[in-house]
């Protein structure tokens, strides 16, 4: 065994991960590539045909990125907390416990598996998009960095979250009344300068629309707030979860009694 | 299982030594209360204890499920917190309460167990685990598909998929028919002729009288003896002589005072209590004297205390 790292634990763990998405294809592929349809035919055609266009792109190529960015990140979360909830539900983290592996494998493992999935239903999301409306992709390395930052940061997000409920409901109550909302009304849809100017100030307290906007730059070069502000508060709130899920190994909050 | 970049030395010390562990729960209960306890290389140890003594607790916090409050553990000469890599690869764990994967395969979930414990893969080596455990039938099966006693197994070789030398086996036979457990033991025996201790917890006093080579008992989170079986079997295994009395005694006759007497049922049996050590049991001399009084009796019997009971004595008597 390497001394440095258990990299089999890692692949152990990864592999274990990623057969949980091939035995669900339906939830893990049909059910965004549907959802996403719906959404182009609902917002892209029927309100679309209203709204000319969004600083310069037709609402239909405006929408892309913004609604890859809600499904990654509602998908992000609730893999990452899944992942591990899972087994401290059913009882077999004892086996994760007992193992000699660092939190950081243990991370690497399950979040590594979870923003694997988030970029793989990005890119479904990405081509699905592309069978509805025509749009071309400005900046395609920060446009794929900003993918794998943001699914790599809520599914930390989702880790803690699936460490800290010790219900089904807890575990759905936190994406449900704080992610989505803040996705909706994170720019998904619509530009923050579209909105009243008192409440431009106020999204600018949500940290969705940081990252809409960093993800939407890098297809159009068009953004609300400055890329480089974007990529900071993303990098800021990974540092945060990568903080809180230490503290938790190190205390062994609700893992260990 | 050895390894022999190990030196003779190594070899020679406990495979685990406790000092001083306790466990206090965030509840404020105290389930340890300063466990010393060495484990030698190689041996069948069993932990006996009641329901709730803090058995499972011990083992959690060897295998570092459980955070210990105070004390030190060390694993092969590993401390558990401080070298927790080196000290964990030598243990597998078997636990208590059933937890498997519902939709993996049988082989997919020993694969990941080795992996999980930092072994290259070695499909023949899990296929001689699975073989041993007569799972290898069963390996393309989903585990919810198996019975309770199967899936028990399935636990069993997850724990060896990493060729752990410390197998801790929680009420390993608990829910497994007659058979199987047989089978069991042979596994047991088996793993310890290659080298692996086992500590096993049970409530089975038999099976303790089968398999250990030492017994532990634990009470209310201290231990309460540590002795080799044999000897312990020898020391406090006493055979008693119940003589049925055609008529019933009031009390002893002062003449046989200096007999270790007593008298059961109203009076109408006498209980005679001798070591089985000892090189004259002294039932000859005493029967003589009984026909000297003329004391008749209908019927006699002898009973060996068996393992069970001076368990049962000893968790009393506290
Ligand atoms: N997480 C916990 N929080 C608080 N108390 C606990 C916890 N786990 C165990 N205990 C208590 O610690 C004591 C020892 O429990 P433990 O499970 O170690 O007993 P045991 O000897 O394994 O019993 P059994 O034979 O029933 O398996 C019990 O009184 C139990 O209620
Ligand atoms: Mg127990």
């Amino acid at each position: 065994m390497n001394v440095f790292m258990n990299v089999h634990a890692i692949r152990a763990i990864y592999r274990f991960e990623m057969a949980r998405m091939w035995r669900t294809p339906t939830q893990s592929i049909a059910a965004p590539v549907i959802s996403t349809s719906l959404y182009f035919i609902v917002f892209g055609s029927a309100i679309g045909s209203r709204i000319a266009e969004v600083e310069g792109i037709s609402y239909a190529a405006f929408l892309v990125p913004g609604l890859i960015m809600l499904s990654v990140l509602t998908e992000s979360v609730s893999n990452g907390s899944f992942g591990i909830y899972m087994p401290k539900y059913s009882g077999t983290i004892y086996e994760v416990l007992s193992a000699p592996v660092s939190p950081l494998e243990v991370v690497i493992g399950y979040v590594g598996a979870a923003a694997t999935k988030s970029v793989i239903l990005g890119a479904i999301i990405l081509a699905t998009a592309r069978v509805f409306v025509d749009f071309g992709i400005q900046h395609p390395l920060w446009a794929l960095a900003f993918l794998v930052l943001i699914s790599v940061t809520f599914c930390l997000f989702g880790f803690i979250i699936g460490i800290w409920a010790d219900g089904w409901e807890k575990l759905s109550m936190v994406p449900m009344l704080i992610v989505t909302p803040l996705a909706f009304l994170g720019g998904s849809f619509y530009s923050i300068s579209m909105l009243p100017p008192l409440w431009q100030k106020i999204a600018l307290l949500n940290p969705v629309v940081y990252l809409v906007s960093g993800f939407r730059w890098s297809f159009y070069g068009v953004s609300d707030v400055n890329v480089a502000v974007s990529l900071g508060m993303t990098l800021l709130f990974m540092l945060a979860c990568l903080g809180v899920i230490w503290w938790m190994f190190r205390t062994g909050y609700k893992l260990k009694a | 299982m050895h390894d022999p970049g190990r030196s003779a030395e190594a070899q020679g010390q406990p495979i685990l030594s406790i000092r001083g562990l306790t466990k206090t729960y965030a509840s404020g209960f105290q389930a340890l209360k300063g466990i010393d306890l060495t484990i030698r290389r190689g041996e069948i140890f069993a932990l006996l204890g009641p329901n709730g003594a803090g058995k499972t607790t011990l083992i959690s916090i060897v295998c570092g499920i459980v955070t210990p409050t105070s004390g030190t553990v060390l694993a092969g000469g590993y401390d558990i917190v401080r070298d927790y890599r080196a000290a964990r690869s030598l243990i597998g764990l078997v636990p208590q309460e059933l937890a498997t994967d519902m939709f993996e395969t049988v082989w997919d979930t020993v694969t990941f167990s080795r992996g999980l414990f930092g072994k290259p893969r070695d499909p023949a080596y899990l296929e001689k685990v699975l073989r041993d455990l007569s799972l290898w039938d069963k390996r393309g099966s989903k585990i919810m598909t198996l019975s309770g006693g199967m899936k028990r197994r399935v636990m069993i070789a997850k724990a060896l998929a990493h060729e752990p030398e410390i197998l801790f086996l929680d009420e390993p036979t608990a829910g497994v028919d007659v058979e199987l457990r047989r089978g069991m033991w042979d596994m047991m025996r088996g793993l310890r002729e290659r080298g692996v201790t086992i500590i096993l917890t049970t409530h089975y006093i038999e099976e303790a009288e089968e398999m250990a080579d030492r017994v532990g008992v634990i009470n209310r989170g201290e231990i309460v003896l540590v002795e080799d079986k044999r000897t312990l079997m020898r020391k406090l295994g006493r055979r008693q002589l119940t003589l049925h009395l055609q008529s019933p005694l009031e009390a002893i006759p002062p003449a046989l005072a200096d007999v270790p007497l007593e008298l059961a049922e109203g009076g109408h049996a006498l209980v005679y209590t001798f070591d089985v050590q000892q090189e004259s049991t002294g039932i000859a001399a005493l029967l003589r004297r009984l026909n000297e009084l003329g004391i008749d009796f209908k019927d006699l019997q002898t009973t060996e205390s068996s393992l069970e009971e001076i368990f049962v004595s000893l968790v009393r008597s506290r």
